[in-house]
């Protein structure tokens, strides 16, 4: 493989990872404020085909992203009512909206499918830096949302690592009793946490529809919701570590073409269980090597009642 | 004379639960620069009600006055805006965070970043100030339990508290930190604030409170100065009627050696040591207490004893054999029991019933076994012996144990092991949370046992429990048994410093 090809790939991988990022990112948050959500999955598949409809329907791209930011949300406040205020099993919860989201896009969309989406983000080339060799054509040839993507979880890892709100997100995931003694209102942070979550998932589905590959198509995201739940361990709920394997991630699936096109036998099949097998190595790994302040939040997955005795 | 406004006034509070009642028409009231004790036994509402004051629980009815002002707590932000702090047993600490963290976790700040240096910095100097010594950058996790409970206070300090409320505090200390805390809160109703302190502790109240509160099922039962009042009168109020604390006088027959440890080294949780050339002998018939700073290897002990927990090297004989590499079922079936700290997490299995946790032990035995079936109507049977003859307060045998009060759990729990004729009985914490009667109950229940001639190896938090129960006391610091000693030979203040680490015998501690 030349150095042109390589770079390619490269540049591939960081399209292919955006749209896990996104929804990573999401997710990431939500966990972080102790919510388990399972509808990532569906979320974006809402959002995918919400962006969609929305977009040609109105020809404006930007509406589109609105329209998949609002599904996306509403699907997470169904979680958040269901799970933080009702206090029900958030696993149970989450699967279910999968399950819901997977059936209402397929409902929703049924008149568009495979039509081709027409309204396209164009690539943004970052003058100067787009010219520097190698670097240039992998990082800074792309459309907005790419940027988009990662300057939204670098600066979600500074506002959960240096900042008030973020001592105040995380403490609600970590030990929710402690937040609510120490005045904090638990279920709003979490409700926040949760629908912006499920804003990013829709936000990951629509660019899947609207750029990625940019059309209309029954189960398009095709597992990278479970991608990004699992991401978010890999990452250690830390969101720096989200952006890099986001992207390799997106990198091994933007490999399984390449490879495929390049004649190399390896069952595509294997090729699409790499990220999980990748996962499971690394969830292994972090339990083997545990540490006390790197790891899951501690109440995650945990309703939070104050009078509960 | 001015009449003083009190800092807090709560009247005709009442606060029901499924089933009880938990607080019942309670006045309440707080003075400035006063330590007030609310004193009573476990289940009598006194968390409750200041759980009320804190906005955790909202009260069915019921007025409250800060500075005579009606207010309406609906959360413990409300709370502590208006200046109430409420300190629990389980500390509202997040064990991740560093102490700087937890400390203005929940404090509205106007700039978007923070500025850890400047915050580390402002916390030292407002913890110097108040003659606390704490490194802010130290993550939670890595502090004692006296320690964590010193950043609750400047947690509660720092976010300007006037009044601060201390659930049981003392539970888990030292006395030497039992000392460094009601000096600070000394010093503390000196600066003008209010502490309310819950205890069930006598002792404490007549050393630090000014005035004294007690509760009795959910109902104030009297209240008044403490130079004007009695630790008889008291017991009286809180219990409702005269403790005779038992003790069975006089016959001590030490038996011949049964269990004997040599140079145990355990690990604990975290891979640290937890017991360290730990080596001691137990004898029939004998109460042998082991004190100590929680978390200095205790726990870990009665787990390797028990079998629940691998060693690294040592040894532990029981009548001469060697009996390390057992399991627990063929330590039990050997006669060994031990009753484990956490009762409902360990002990018994909490959703199961009654009935089914009476038989844990023995279910394997021919006696309930009918072919390949358990024979239920047997083991109705035996539980319903198992509640009479442990005195056992339950409604119905099939309810899942998780409906006990702690002192049912604890008979339940003891009952069972009793029944297995154990000729070694280990037991930690067994009275911890119970009220004065149930804890009586418990060690008659020892007694009775130590007449059997069972060796009976019992770790205690009170101090003073020590010397009413025990034969012979080993302190443990640090993993290890510093000294063993014969309880008419020592005084609680030479085992308290042992327990610190002190290697000098008779080093006292000034008092305060």
């Amino acid at each position: 493989m030349d150095i042109i090809a390589l770079t390619a790939l490269l540049a591939a991988s960081i399209a292919a990872g955006t749209a896990i990022l996104f929804a990573a990112a999401g997710e990431l948050l939500t966990e972080r404020s102790g919510i388990l959500n399972l509808g990532v999955e569906g979320m974006m598949l809402v959002g995918a085909v919400l962006g969609f409809i929305v977009t040609v329907n109105t020809g404006n791209h930007w509406l589109g992203v609105i329209g998949a930011l609002v599904g996306g949300g509403i699907m997470a406040a169904l979680h958040a009512v269901v799970t933080i205020s009702l206090r029900a099993n958030q696993v149970v919860s989450g699967l279910a909206l999968t399950i819901f989201g997977t059936g209402l896009s397929g409902f929703l969309g049924k008149n568009y499918e495979g039509a081709p989406m027409l309204y396209q983000f164009k690539d943004l080339n970052i003058p100067v830096l787009q010219d520097i060799p190698v670097l240039g054509p992998i990082f800074f040839q792309h459309d907005i949302m790419v940027f988009l993507a990662m300057i939204l979880a670098a600066g979600m890892w500074y506002v959960l690592y240096r900042t008030s709100w973020g001592i105040t997100i995380r403490s609600v995931g970590e030990n929710p009793q402690a937040a609510d003694a120490a005045g904090i209102n638990v279920a709003r942070v979490r409700y926040f946490c949760t629908i912006s979550g499920g804003m990013l998932a829709g936000l990951g589905g629509a660019y899947i529809s609207l750029v990625y590959a940019p059309t209309w198509q029954q189960n398009m995201t095709a597992g990278r919701g479970w991608i990004a739940v699992a991401l978010v361990i890999f990452a250690l709920w830390n969101p720096t570590r989200a952006i890099l394997g986001a992207y390799l991630f997106g990198g091994v699936e933007a490999l399984t073409f390449r490879l495929q096109t390049m004649g190399i036998h390896i069952s595509s099949f294997f090729l699409v269980m790499f990220p999980y097998i990748v996962t499971i190595l690394v969830l292994v790994l972090v339990t083997i090597r545990r540490r006390q302040d790197a790891g899951a939040p501690e109440a995650l997955g945990l309703s939070y009642d104050r009078e509960e005795r | 004379m001015l009449k003083r406004i009190p800092a807090i006034e709560m009247s005709g509070i009442s606060k029901r639960f499924p089933g009880v009642s938990a607080n019942d028409n309670i006045n309440f009231k707080v003075y400035p620069g006063e330590i007030h004790a609310l004193l009573g036994e476990n289940g009598a509402g006194k968390s409750t009600l200041m759980s009320i004051l804190a906005g955790l629980y909202r009260p069915d009815s019921g007025k409250i006055k800060i500075k005579g002002e009606a207010v309406k707590l609906r959360s413990p932000g409300n709370a502590l805006e208006a200046g109430i702090g409420m300190i629990y047993q389980h500390f509202r600490l997040v064990s991740n965070f560093t102490i700087a963290e937890n400390i203005i976790l929940g404090t509205k700040n106007k700039k978007i970043g923070i500025n850890k240096e400047q915050i580390e910095s402002d916390i030292r100097s407002f913890s110097s100030s108040f003659g606390m010594e704490i490194n802010p950058a130290d993550k939670i996790y890595q502090l004692s339990l006296g320690e964590q409970q010193r950043v609750e206070i400047l947690k509660m300090l720092y976010r300007g508290c006037e009044i601060l409320i201390m659930d049981e505090p003392t539970t888990v200390l030292t006395p030497g930190e039992v000392k460094e805390l009601f000096k600070i809160l000394r010093t503390m109703a000196e600066q003008g604030k209010g502490v309310v302190l819950i205890t069930h502790k006598l002792d404490e109240v007549m050393e630090i409170a000014d005035y004294v509160t007690v509760l009795r099922s959910g109902k104030v039962v009297g209240d008044g100065q403490i130079s004007e009042l009695d630790k008889q009168s008291l017991t009286r109020m809180m219990v409702g009627r005269d403790i005779v604390h038992s003790q069975a006088e006089g016959k001590k027959q030490i038996g011949e050696l049964i269990l004997a440890v040599d140079n145990l080294n355990v690990k604990g949780v975290r891979g640290n040591r937890a017991v360290s050339n730990l080596s001691f002998n137990l004898y029939k018939g004998e109460i042998l207490a082991i004190a100590g700073v929680a978390g200095n290897g205790q726990k870990e002990l009665i787990e390797a004893i028990a079998g629940l927990r691998e060693i690294e090297s040592g040894s532990i004989e029981y009548e001469g054999e060697e009996i390390q590499h057992y399991n627990v079922k063929a330590r039990a079936v050997l006669g060994i029991r031990t009753v484990p700290e956490d009762r409902i997490g360990m002990g018994l299995v909490p959703n199961i019933s009654i009935m089914d946790n009476s038989i844990l032990r023995s279910y394997l035995q021919d006696e309930f076994k009918k072919g390949f079936l358990l024979d239920y109507p047997k083991i109705k049977e035996y539980a319903r012996q198992i509640i009479s003859d442990y005195n056992i307060v339950c409604s119905d045998i099939h309810h899942p144990v998780n409906y006990l009060s702690g002192g049912n759990l604890q008979k339940l729990l003891l009952g069972r092991e009793i029944d297995g004729n154990p000729r070694v009985l280990a037991a930690a914490y067994p009275v911890r949370g119970l009220d004065v009667a149930a804890s009586e109950d418990v060690y008659n229940l020892f007694f009775h046992e130590r007449e059997k001639g069972t060796a009976i190896l019992l770790i205690l938090e009170d101090l003073e429990d020590v010397f009413r129960i025990a034969d012979r006391v080993a302190v443990m610091y640090q993993g290890s048994i510093k000294k063993i000693l014969e309880v008419e030979n020592t005084s609680i203040d030479e085992i308290g410093s042992i327990m610190l680490g002190a290697e000098v015998m008779g080093e006292q501690y000034a008092e305060v």
